[in-house]
């Protein structure tokens, strides 16, 4: 075990429903308020009550928020999942368990076993069945809160601001979790090899999951018009876009500057979000896998139409009866070349919240200035988990960036238009919208049987011409999209490394510790597809990319060679895709295991 | 095929309307459509209902799917914005169209494949949500785009042109837009202009999703013996239950016969329909008699025209989700977006 203090991996295995979410959330967010920066991630079935679910927080001093792996405190909950639980602990780990009944036989000998009789304690204090069920979870809580020495007061702040307003909810969660200090007190032996102690590493730095960011995004973004239906991981996004809305897009009289459609489906969702987009308001979708592919159809259309939407897509495990709960970057090629003809679609990958709820935001612009579909590319574990991150960032006078839209007044003013006509040189066409003008700008919108001034036409040279634009649009979109970020090693070296989204964390963890083995790795996060040349210009100077993608056939990389013919040997996949988070163990123990096979070329300072 | 620009020929209509616009003013591109195919009769009514009414055309926006049927809005309204989207769809992109601009006109062209077939889906869920629309199918029984196939109305024991039979009971879109909650549910035939034309007005006036079911007669594929939707077995079995004329509260832009038998309903805007009830006790706002009607009279063989049902008191989607009453597409940064210091105090509540 290498837990110490303020660095360790605390895990709750507990049966979906019980109650045990908002206590284990509290949990978390006390050792934040010590200052102490915690990376917590649900993991849980696809059901809404009797199957495990598990909390595992990591707590790191350090800052590190990638998923760890191995635990160090286990807390036993839930009787099915119980031998694989107790397997997971770490040699010298603890094992916190409900002592009402006795230790089944033949427990390991190299864990410390801690038990506290919570049926029979709740059962002794508390009359109401539900009550016992929820305050079980506060006396561990509290139990917990001893002996790791997170400080009550704390903890009784959190719930008095959980049950704002609800004294009566209030106070018996406070006195259950003193009752489960005191007992932790009187019969538990304390500290532990690891704890909390109050620091500073925390700063302004806020805790916020993915999703809500995105929805947020979408706000401040200006989007009007959301059409969703619900899935897995992705429907927070739509109930987070509607809170906000309602707390911030409710005029003087009650009426609403947004709206929402829970639709019939995956398909009518993006067909009215193209059908708002072409009429000029801003709209977007929520969606996971599943939803994409019912959506193909229509993101062809709106390619070639040429028509803004944005699709937020949390990504899981495939297919619809695949991992729905579990986390995946799979969907790049089926986002990035979705539907049938030459189609190529804008893909944004945040790494954090504070990336979702900026790239929202930008996604929206960007559909509006290139005219096409643009994917936001969260997935389960940046999305659905609560993320320590740096506050959410908005420049005071920003502006909906409405892209290239002739007005009543260019018409008038005689401003000639052909709804296909590449006046600038971008690839990006002038557009109306409908109901602009009486007699100018009218024109009609299909599918690719047209030339440059929006006229039937299946003649080869105007398809020729318009899908040509298409690429050059595409280029143009190059420079639009969030530019990919490059970490230097603190030496020069021959080797890089190319990742993306929720990788981050953890890959920052490996290199770090691959730094202290000696091994200098450059980094570069990719932001976009599509990606700047700065992404070939960065394979290109190193002798070895190794690039980090948490799906089975290197999707990514596909795009890679794709987008800039660049050897496939230059670059050598690590991949991740068992549905957990990617971690910096994986990571690092890859690396240097490719290493082996590799000669490094010292690269002079 | 190349765009053809329409020969500048006499017309019998170059009056021109209140708002200025001429009949020609309506029209589209030349039609590509079969010589005497049903759906170009229907382009023609939808010229003469939007000129009658004065709308500006650019005020509409027009809407449709894929098929023969899908293909006209490119024939009529050349002024207005268009958009052929795909198979079975229009109605979620026309339910987009309108969420994002709540004052303009929507009018939604389909076919019977494309919405009692691929797109039963999407016309369902648009009835039910009412939004403010002129729905028509235009309904021939059949695939005309694709060649010829059985659509999901073709009647049961009907041939096509190569002597298969259906064997599927079909789907009366009608009764269904009844069932599902349409404010407005009318079915016409494409050679009956003079029904039509007053039909489409009223729906255009209608709030919320009006409904027009419009039996036009393939002539490619479906215009022979066997079949039920051809122009001779619908003019014999043809019920007219009702005609109706439609009075502006400003004016009225049509004659209307003496008052015999005359129910006046009153639409939302202050104008009024006015039906000229050829079955003395049919009451248009009555749901459920409508669909004992139409039952009634199918299991006569019978297809019964006219209006069916008209609910006057109808809300449409916007009034459901109670948004402003600006278009959303007019909404600038000031008024969406919550600015850099509320995003501050949100930071906060994070920590
Ligand atoms: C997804 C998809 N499937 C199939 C087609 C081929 N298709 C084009 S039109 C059509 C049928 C149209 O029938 P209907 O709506 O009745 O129109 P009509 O031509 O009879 O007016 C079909 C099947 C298509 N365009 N898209
Ligand atoms: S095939 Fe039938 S539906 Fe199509 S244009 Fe010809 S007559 Fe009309
Ligand atoms: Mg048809």
């Amino acid at each position: 075990m290498t837990a110490s203090t303020n660095d360790f991996v605390i895990k709750f295995a507990n049966v979906n429903g019980s109650g045990s979410a908002s206590a284990n959330e509290l949990f978390a967010k006390a050792i934040l308020r010590m200052g102490v920066p915690v990376s917590p991630r649900n993991i849980f079935p696809s059901n809404i009550q009797g199957l495990p679910t598990w909390y595992e927080v990591r707590v790191s001093a350090a800052g590190h928020l990638g998923r760890r792996g191995g635990v160090d405190l286990m807390v036993a909950m839930n009787p099915q999942t119980w031998d694989a639980d107790v397997r997971e602990i770490e040699a010298g780990g603890y094992l916190f368990f409900d002592s009402t009944k006795p230790l089944p036989q033949g427990m390991r000998g190299d864990i410390e076993i801690i038990g506290m009789p919570l049926s029979a304690l709740c059962v002794k204090h508390y009359d109401d069945p539900r009550q016992r069920q929820l305050l079980k979870n506060v006396l561990y809580l509290g139990g917990l809160s001893m002996l790791l020495g997170i400080e009550p007061a704390v903890v009784e702040a959190l719930l008095s601001e959980q049950y704002k307003g609800k004294p009566q909810l209030a106070q018996p969660n406070i006195d259950a979790f003193r009752l489960g200090r005191t007992w932790a007190q009187d019969n538990l032996k304390f500290p532990l090899k690891f704890g909390v102690v109050r620091a500073d590493n925390v700063g302004d730095r806020i805790f916020i999951d993915g999703n809500s960011a995105a929805g947020l995004g979408c706000v401040y973004g200006g989007a009007t018009v959301c059409a969703w239906y619900p899935i897995t991981p992705s429907t927070s996004v739509a109930e987070a876009f509607e809170k906000y809305c309602h707390k911030f897009r409710i005029d003087a009289d009650g009426k609403r500057k947004f709206a929402i459609v829970q639709a019939e489906d995956e398909i009518a969702s993006i067909g009215m979000v193209v059908g708002a987009g072409w009429n000029g308001a801003r709209a977007f979708t929520a969606t996971s896998g599943p939803g994409v592919s019912l959506m193909t159809e229509f993101l062809g259309l709106a390619y070639f139409a040429e028509i803004p939407a944005t699709i937020v897509n949390v990504q899981r495990g495939g297919p619809s009866t695949g991992m729905p709960t579990r986390t995946q970057q799979a969907d790049i090629l089926s986002c990035a070349w979705a539907s049938h003809g030459d189609t190529q679609h804008v893909l944004l990958f945040p790494e954090d919240p504070h990336e979702s709820f900026a790239f929202a935001a930008d996604a929206l612009d960007l559909a509006d200035k290139l005219q096409t579909p643009v994917f936001l590319m969260l997935d389960l574990d940046i999305g659905m988990n609560q993320r320590l991150c740096a506050p959410l960032q908005w420049n005071a006078g920003r502006t909906l960036q409405r892209g290239k839209v002739l007005d009543t007044e260019a018409l008038e003013g005689g401003v000639p238009f052909g709804r296909y006509r590449d006046v600038d040189g971008d690839g990006i066409a002038w557009r109306t919208y409908p109901g602009t003008h009486p007699v100018r700008g009218a024109y009609f919108t299909r599918g690719t049987t047209k030339d440059a001034d929006a006229r039937y036409s299946e003649r080869g040279p105007d398809y020729l011409d318009n899908v040509h634009r298409l690429k050059r649009k595409f280029e143009t979109a190059k420079g639009l999209v969030p530019q990919p970020i490059i970490e230097r090693a603190h030496r020069p070296t021959s080797l890089g490394v190319l990742y993306f989204g929720s990788t981050s964390p953890s890959m920052h963890e490996a290199a770090q510790r691959l730094a202290v083995d000696g091994l200098a790795l450059n980094l570069m996060r990719i932001r976009a597809y599509p990606f700047p040349d700065t992404v070939r210009d960065f394979v290109l100077a190193h002798d070895h990319v190794f690039l980090i993608e948490q799906n089975r056939d290197a999707q990514l990389r596909t795009l890679l060679v794709h987008s800039f013919d660049v050897d496939p040997a230059r670059v050598t996949p690590i991949l991740h895709y068992d549905g957990t988070p990617i971690t910096a163990r994986f990571i690092a123990g890859a690396i240097r295991e490719r290493l082996g096979a590799i000669a490094i070329r010292e690269v002079a300072a | 095929m190349t765009y053809i620009a329409k020969p500048k020929l006499h017309h019998p209509s170059l009056t021109r309307n209140r708002v200025g616009f001429t009949r020609r003013d309506y029209e589209g591109k030349i039609s590509t459509l079969c010589a005497g195919c049903g759906h170009d009769s229907i382009s023609a009514s939808i010229v003469q209902a939007c000129w009658e009414l004065d709308v500006e055309p650019h005020r509409v926006a027009k809407l449709s799917g894929i098929g023969c049927s899908s293909k006209t809005p490119d024939y009529f309204l050349g002024q207005s914005h268009g958009f052929n989207t795909v198979h079975g769809r229009m109605p979620s992109v026309l339910t987009g169209a309108y969420l994002a601009n709540r004052d303009l006109l929507y009018l939604g062209v389909s076919g019977d494949g494309d919405s009692a077939s691929i797109g039963i889906g999407q016309f369902v869920h648009a009835m039910r949500r009412g939004v403010d629309m002129t729905y028509i199918v235009e309904n021939n029984g059949v695939y005309g785009l694709t060649k010829g196939q059985f659509s999901a109305t073709a009647d049961q024991g009907s041939r096509s042109k190569k002597g298969a039979e259906n064997t599927d009971s079909p789907v009366d879109l009608v009764s269904l837009a009844l069932q599902l909650g349409a404010s407005f549910v009318a079915r016409s035939f494409s050679g009956d202009k003079a029904q039509l034309v007053p039909l489409i007005k009223a729906a255009m006036k209608h709030r919320g999703a009006a409904f027009i079911d419009v039996i036009s007669p393939c002539v490619a594929f479906n215009n022979h013996g066997g079949s039920t939707k051809s122009y001779d077995y619908v003019r014999e079995h043809n019920d007219a239950v009702n005609r109706l004329d439609i009075i502006e509260g400003r004016a009225a832009i049509e004659v209307i016969q003496p008052d015999e038998g005359v129910i006046d309903v009153e639409q939302h805007d202050g104008s009024v329909i006015r039906l000229r009830k050829l079955e003395a006790d049919y009451d248009p706002r009555d749901r459920l008699r409508a669909m004992n009607f139409i039952a009634h009279h199918a299991a006569k063989g019978e297809v019964v025209t006219g209006l069916l049902f008209v609910d006057p008191e109808s809300r449409d989607f916007h009034s459901h989700l109670t948004t402003v009453q600006m278009p959303l597409n007019q909404l600038e940064t000031a008024a969406l977006c919550p600015g850099a210091e509320v995003l501050e105090k949100l930071n906060a509540s994070f920590r």
